[in-house]
């Protein structure tokens, strides 16, 4: 059973700014292109089916599930992962909230939670109650029992505001700055 | 946890996603948003030979009001359609409705029509084709032809669409002038499929219901649209005693509901009713 001979599609896509390209089975899923091809492995599997959202990452800034989406339906679109919001070692504010206000314990639902909380922000800077428990209520997490975690999106949104500057703006700018050749001949 | 192996083709016009399906029958199966049938191939539930991927198909993706209706196209996102500017006021039962489809995460992939070709009885998109009166639009190799939502479901996962089928557009009618809506169900959390849900359309004319529309979800193997309670409405006064009486004709009406861990029969019954009763309340102080 199972000896078709299945054609490789070519994927072309890019993720965190960077474009790449590979010829893969057509089943191979997104999460796994990421995790697998790319290494990239902070876009988590939980359920592999939709439900937990661990692997939420953004297409063109919308929160997606990368479990059940195709590496191939993702040609010719954006892909952001959290390995794109520290900037130099410097922990992006969502993440940094994460940390002060306790909003992860093991950390396993934490990247899909803070890329979904990353598409409602950079949409509404000042979610009502409501908006903000729809998106995370698309999150599963088993740990924190999710106080922690609403608490620690609230006081990103609030650092942001005070910024001025939206979760994913904040992101091109570093991304900007990290494709621009360093002008100093490297003496960092 | 990880889909089984399939080919896979992105065509470039209908008739040529039409010919691949035409081609490859039941082998073949439509990819567009994938939030339904991803999740059943990793899960390994199906096994088609060939997804044929419709996202790069040009037009596919329009929104448009014409005709009197909200014409919604094959690969429209449930988010695009919820962001269509002006839409709480041209198709408010719509948005209102779209707002329980899943979770954010999955509306800004899942489209409206592949939850209409999906056919899950107990999704919100189904009953709202069947409570607006939704005409869809379905591409095959004989041309096109036109299908009332009411008559396009038949049973559990499955619609009068042959293999070789595209479900192209939906067309949405908008509700009549001074019409109130209502969505109204009930989930083990906000985004869950539900256990049992009502939508309803009514205006208020001489101080008397007019033109209602009940449809129950959840309860059966397609949308119930309850006839019984929409003939009791007709013409009644508004007020709880209408409401209640209409929605003990919706519990009448279903027949033999889903069984399961999530909410006995019985108890999907009669959730339905009081759900039907509620959304007639809603649907009647915005009329
Ligand atoms: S792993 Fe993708 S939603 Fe759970
Ligand atoms: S922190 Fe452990 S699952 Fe959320």
């Amino acid at each position: 059973m199972g000896e078709r001979k299945i054609s490789r599609v070519t994927v072309e896509v890019t993720v965190n700014g960077r474009r790449q390209s590979a010829e893969l089975e057509p089943r191979v899923t997104l999460a796994d292109f990421l995790r697998v091809e790319l290494g990239l492995t902070g876009t988590h599997l939980g359920c592999e089916h939709g439900v937990c959202g661990a692997c939420t990452v953004l297409l063109d800034g919308r929160a997606v599930r990368s479990c059940i989406m195709l590496a191939v339906q993702a040609t010719g679109h954006e892909v952001t992962t959290i390995e794109a919001l520290a900037n130099e070692g410097e922990l992006h504010p969502l993440q940094q909230a994460f940390v002060d206000k306790h909003g992860l314990q093991c950390g396993f639902c934490t990247p899909g939670f803070i890329m979904a909380a990353a598409e409602l922000l950079e949409r509404d800077p000042d979610p009502s109650e409501q908006a903000l428990l729809e998106t995370l209520g698309g999150q599963v997490c088993r740990c924190t029992g999710y106080e922690a975690i609403i608490e620690s999106v609230r006081d990103a949104a609030e650092k942001l505001r005070q910024r001025g500057v939206g979760p994913l703006g904040l992101l091109a700018a570093a991304l900007e700055k990290k494709a621009a050749p360093s002008g100093n001949g490297g003496g960092e | 946890m990880k889909p089984p192996a399939f080919e896979y083709a992105a065509p470039a016009s209908v008739a040529e996603a039409v010919a691949l399906l035409d081609e490859r029958g039941f082998d073949a199966k439509v990819l567009a948003g994938g939030q339904s049938l991803m999740a059943l191939l990793n899960m390994r539930l199906a096994r088609p030979e060939l997804l044929v991927d419709i996202a790069r198909v040009p037009g596919l993706d329009s929104i448009e009001i014409s005709g009197g209706c909200l014409g919604v196209g094959a690969m429209v996102r449930q988010r695009s359609l919820e962001f269509f500017p002006g839409l709480a006021d041209s198709h408010p039962l719509l948005l209102a409705g779209l707002r329980h489809v899943a979770h954010p995460q999955n509306r800004n992939q899942g489209t409206v029509c592949g939850s209409l070709a999906h056919a899950d009885p107990a999704a919100e998109l189904p009953a709202l084709a069947v409570a607006a009166g939704a005409e869809l639009v379905i591409e095959g190799p004989d041309g096109k032809r036109s299908e009332s939502a009411e008559d396009f479901f038949i049973t559990y996962l499955t619609t009068t669409l042959e293999p070789a089928e595209l479900l192209v557009e939906a067309r949405f009618p908008l509700l009549p002038e001074g019409s109130g809506w209502s969505v109204q169900e009930v989930t083990r959390r906000h985004g869950d499929f539900a256990l049992a849900g009502a939508v309803v359309t009514m205006r208020i004319a001489d101080a008397r219901v007019a033109d209602p529309h009940v449809v129950a979800f959840g309860v059966g193997a397609v949308p119930l649209r309850c006839t019984a309670a929409e003939q009791a409405l007709a013409g009644a006064e508004p007020g709880p005693a209408a409401w209640k009486e209409a929605g003990a004709l919706v519990s009448e009406a279903v027949e033999d509901p889903l069984d399961d861990v999530h909410a006995s029969a019985s108890q999907r019954r009669s959730v339905a009713g009081v759900m039907a009763s509620r959304a007639m309340e809603e649907a009647a102080a915005r009329a």
